[in-house]
């Protein structure tokens, strides 16, 4: 056992990434799904376990090939890293599980088999940007992740996702290129890619123009990628063209990896070194996310197409997370941590209940599912369960994360009180829109297509163990809020 | 004891699970499962009264979200106070709702009970909270579980009234409640209630005003003016609904609310100290003078008797904003008197609305010969608002001047003065109306008297109004224990 244990870093990563190339073996659809979901559950699995062990001794460390670093990759779980992790595998496995049906109905039979081995390549990727402590290593499994992924949005059957997935392209390489010329930048300067050696490394050369441009070259790649606004634009299309389960997994996962990167190498290599480096990464992320905030929030509210809705909606959460670490404070980065999670939580259980709606509706605008609780109330009761966590009505989660977000604010001085006002706007600006598609859903005409059923089973069973979850975090939020607020220490340097 | 407090809030949950699933075999069964479930958790919530009257203060801790924030129950004289109040209520409620949804012909009536009875289970949370928190998660609880139930008739003018109903309420618990909230967790280190309050010391001066405004607006449902709007477009509501929840249930959730924080947040002595929070009276006083005049001007039913309560919340707040033990005293009472009242009149309206599809003042007249129950019971929920003995209204003014008499404070006094007077002006023509009225020809169709089950209802809940003026000792023993005593 304790000989597996301690590989467990590595085999985050090795699991879903050799089951891939064997799942196009296996030519049957339903034999790829289900390897498909076991080796995600397996993953978990190993996410869970790490994370257990994290809680107990705060870092896993792995050296790959018995090579010590910095000569040899280093792979290093903490509790930031634990954190997403759980999100990443946890959003994986429990998709598909319920979203058979779903992916069975938007991807060709005969692309099946391709689509499940990247879905596990992005998951590979995704887990190995997590695990590893190596810039350049990050940059492979960024890639890695994101070459899947275009992959995986593209197999919908919608034609409009073509253009969506090519802007997504697109931005995503120019932000990994951006993030690539950084770290040689660093590598130049350093000699060193373990992020912990760059740390001890970068002191002497702080002061020099190339890591000026290498922070600046690798924070606007990233948030390119995080899609922090204004650099968002690839973000809407993709999650409304792509297969309703791909969705719900990137809107768990895709951004918060990219932020997960973002808060790192700024918490961990510059804040500490750069002078004024704190003073210049407050002065650009939080007008902009306060910004992201506000206008994703409106264009939200008039949105008509309700998996775009969501993905605005996905903009404005964004601004949140950005918005707590934007306060370097430990409250606030705590915040955002949580935030990551909690919002992963609202946001699955809301895309599944609305890949449920997608099972018997072919269009999903406001307009199409008017009065459909009345033929599918259990995937409406969902969303409206969902919504309120996304509003942040207490005993959700949405509202553990919103009631440290406002703590943190409030704590940050003069300008808190503006700042809680934008927060509750925007709350307010949530509950417009989820509104919107609860009166569409309940009040609305139905028109035609009276023989619509209920979502198949394992579906609405993904969903509403979406939703308990979100209750459960709700009521019993010591998981998440311990392991944010340990990384919150750790990033804002208080320890090892 | 814990699981007795347990019980209460489960009790509602079960019933609207037995509600739901007797509606599959029949009509008759859903009625009885509301019934039963209304008269379990009243027996239930009585069964710890006499312990709360020998001075215990059961509690119970249910999650503890992150230290520091837990849902917890504690329960005090006040909170037993409105909880036996809300759940008593809903028994004579439930029959009356089973008058008036059949009389109707409401659809969707199902959905309706199970809503009813989950909104119940919100106001004992409420009743019950042993901290701001938890406080702050039923009083969510009730304004999203109340939606259902104000937008029942689907059409869109009901749909636009049910989104200021949820817009104003949502905004001001979201915009100014939960703010509130955390800056007293964030300044006390806890929101737990307790004797005396938690900010003696620790907040003083202006921003100790400042932080009770945010309390009083963002507690939307005790619709000080001006975040009154809600109340009068939940009138699109059935009238149960307007006579449970709107006229007793979530207002009164409001008020106790504020009245709590007032007591064991803030503490009445520590308040009292502070000239910064002054204007609550006046705020209280301007709302019941001005909600007074609007309600003179109203001609639909329903509309009058929501400004009325708008007033008549504005009591309870004025009351508590005298700070002193006898007007808090008076707060709580009016709280159960004004329940008792108002929650007759709109009882009456419905069965009027009912039986005669009447809904406008002008229509009413000579209407008390028709339904002599109905009128006689508006009759004595009308005089109790107007405040005239031997009804229960009587007893809370008495309490609520004489408290105001010990501060010497004479804005409170008038107010009750002329307010007592704009209630006279607009209750009484309608009563002499009803019973004087000369019926117009084109009155529409004969008719008696509304559904047996809705006239029983009013005519036991008027007779509480009247039996609240002779028995009402209990009640002010209960709340003087939070004070030691009536001083």
């Amino acid at each position: 056992m304790s000989a597996w244990q301690a590989h467990l870093p590595v085999l985050q990563v090795i699991v879903p990434m050799l089951t891939a190339p064997l799942i196009i073996l296996l030519r049957d659809r339903r034999l790829c799904w289900a390897a498909t979901t076991l080796a995600s559950l397996c993953s978990l699995a190993i996410a869970v376990a790490l994370c257990i062990e994290v809680v107990s001794s705060h870092r896993v460390g792995y050296e790959m090939g018995s090579w010590p670093a910095p000569w040899g990759i280093e792979l290093g779980v903490d509790a930031f890293s634990a954190l997403l992790l759980l999100v990443v595998n946890g959003a994986s496995a429990l998709v598909l599980t319920g979203a058979f049906s779903s992916l069975d109905r938007d991807i060709d039979n005969e692309r099946q088999p391709l689509f499940y081995a990247a879905w596990l390549l992005a998951l590979a990727g995704l887990n190995g940007i997590l695990v590893t402590a190596d810039a350049f290593n990050i940059f492979v499994f960024m890639e890695i992740s994101a070459l899947a992924s275009y992959i995986i949005v593209s197999a919908g059957p919608d034609r409009r996702v073509l253009p969506a997935v090519f802007k997504y392209l697109i931005m995503g390489t120019v932000g990994a290129t951006f993030y690539l010329i950084g770290v040689g930048l660093i590598y130049l300067m350093t000699g060193t890619l373990n992020l912990a050696d760059i740390e001890l490394r970068i002191y002497e050369v702080a002061d020099q123009r190339p890591i000026m441009v290498a922070a600046g070259f690798i924070t606007i790649g990233l948030a390119l990628k995080a899609a922090v606004f204004p650099l968002h634009q690839w973000l809407p299309n993709a999650y409304t063209f792509a297969p309703n389960a791909v969705t719900v997994f990137l809107a768990a996962c895709a951004t918060k990896v990219s932020l997960y990167i973002l808060l790192r190498f700024n918490f961990y290599v510059f804040q500490p070194n750069l002078a004024d480096h704190d003073i210049q990464f407050a002065y650009f992320l939080l007008p902009l996310s306060l910004l992201g905030i506000l206008v994703a929030s409106t264009v939200a509210m008039f949105e008509p197409s309700l998996k775009r809705l969501l993905a605005w909606s996905s903009v404005a959460q964004i601004g949140y997370i950005t918005l707590g670490a934007s306060l370097i404070s430990i409250a606030g980065v705590t915040a955002s941590l949580l935030h990551m999670f909690n919002h992963a939580l609202a946001k699955a259980a809301l895309f599944l209940a609305v890949a449920c709606l997608g099972m018997s509706l072919r269009r999903l605008r406001l307009e199409d599912i008017g009065g459909v609780a009345k033929q599918m109330p259990w995937t409406m009761a969902a969303f409206v369960l969902a919504g309120l966590s996304l509003i942040g009505v207490p005993g959700t989660a949405g509202f553990v994360s919103k009631w440290y977000l406002i703590t943190a604010v409030l704590e940050s001085g003069a300008w808190g009180a503006a700042l809680v006002a934008v927060i509750v706007v925007s709350s307010l600006m949530a509950v417009v829109y989820i509104w919107r598609v609860v009166e569409a859903a309940y009040f609305g005409n139905s028109e035609g297509e009276a023989a619509i059923g209920e979502a198949p089973l394992p579906l609405l069973f993904a969903t509403w163990v979406a939703v308990a979850l979100n209750f459960y975090f709700g009521l019993e939020a010591s998981l998440p809020t311990g392991l944010a607020e340990t990384a919150a220490l750790i990033l804002m340097g208080h320890l090892p | 004891m814990e699981s007795t407090i347990l019980a209460c809030l489960l009790i509602p949950l079960a019933g609207a699970c037995a509600i739901m699933l007797a509606a599959r075999v029949s009509d008759n069964l859903r009625e009885t499962a509301t019934l039963v479930t209304a008269v379990a958790l009243a027996w239930t919530v009585w069964s710890l009264v006499p312990d709360i009257v020998d001075g215990e203060r059961p509690g119970l801790l249910l999650f503890q979200v992150v230290p520091g924030i837990e849902v917890a129950f504690a329960i005090e004289p006040l909170g037993m106070l409105f909880a036996a109040l809300a759940s008593s209520l809903w028994i004579v409620n439930s029959i009356y709702s089973i008058g008036y949804m059949r009389g109707n012909k409401e659809k969707k009536q199902t959905r309706f009970y199970v809503f009813f009875a989950l909104s119940l289970a919100a106001a004992i949370g409420i009743a019950f909270a042993g901290n701001l928190f938890t406080l702050f998660l039923f009083y969510e609880a009730l304004t999203l579980l109340t939606y259902p139930l104000v937008s029942h008739k689907g059409d869109a003018n009901t749909l636009r009234s049910a989104r200021v109903y949820l817009g104003v309420l949502l905004s001001t618990s979201i915009g100014l409640l939960l703010p509130a909230i955390i800056l007293t967790y964030m300044v006390a280190g806890s929101g737990d209630f307790t004797p005396g309050g938690i900010l003696e010391g620790r907040l003083e001066g202006p921003a100790l005003g400042l932080l009770l405004a945010l309390f009083v607006f963002g507690i939307g449902k005790a619709a000080v003016m001006p975040v009154h709007r809600w109340l009068p477009a939940a009138m699109v509501a059935p009238t149960p609904v307007s006579a449970l929840l709107h006229a007793v249930a979530v207002v009164k959730a409001g008020v106790f609310s504020i009245t709590k924080i007032i007591v064991y947040v803030f503490g009445v002595e520590h308040l009292f100290a502070q000239p910064s929070s002054g204007w609550l009276l006046y705020a209280a006083a301007f709302t019941i003078i001005v909600a007074s005049l609007v309600a003179l001007r109203q001609q639909n039913l329903k509309r009058l008797l929501a400004y009325s309560t708008v007033a008549q919340l504005s009591y309870v707040i004025m009351a508590a904003a005298v700070l002193k033990p006898l007007a808090e005293i008076g707060a709580s009472v009016h709280i159960v008197a004004h329940a008792f009242g108002k929650i007759t009149l709109f009882f009456a309206a419905g069965a009027i609305y009912t039986a005669s599809k009447k809904t406008e003042v002008p229509q009413l007249a000579g209407i008390g010969r028709r339904m002599p129950w109905t009128m006689a019971a508006f009759t004595i929920g009308a005089l109790s608002m107007i405040g005239v003995p031997p009804t229960g209204g009587f007893v809370s003014k008495w309490y609520i001047l004489a408290g105001a008499f010990q501060a010497d404070n004479y804005v409170a006094i008038f107010t009750i003065i002329a307010s007592t007077a704009l209630n006279a002006a607009y209750f009484l023509p309608i009563i002499f109306l009803a019973w004087f009225g000369r019926e117009a020809a084109d009155a529409g169709p004969d008719h008696g008297e509304a559904p047996l089950a809705s006239v029983i209802a009013l005519t036991i809940t008027a007779a509480l109004t009247i039996l609240f003026f002779l028995f009402n000792a209990p009640v002010i023993e209960l709340e003087s224990q939070i004070f030691g005593g009536p001083a």
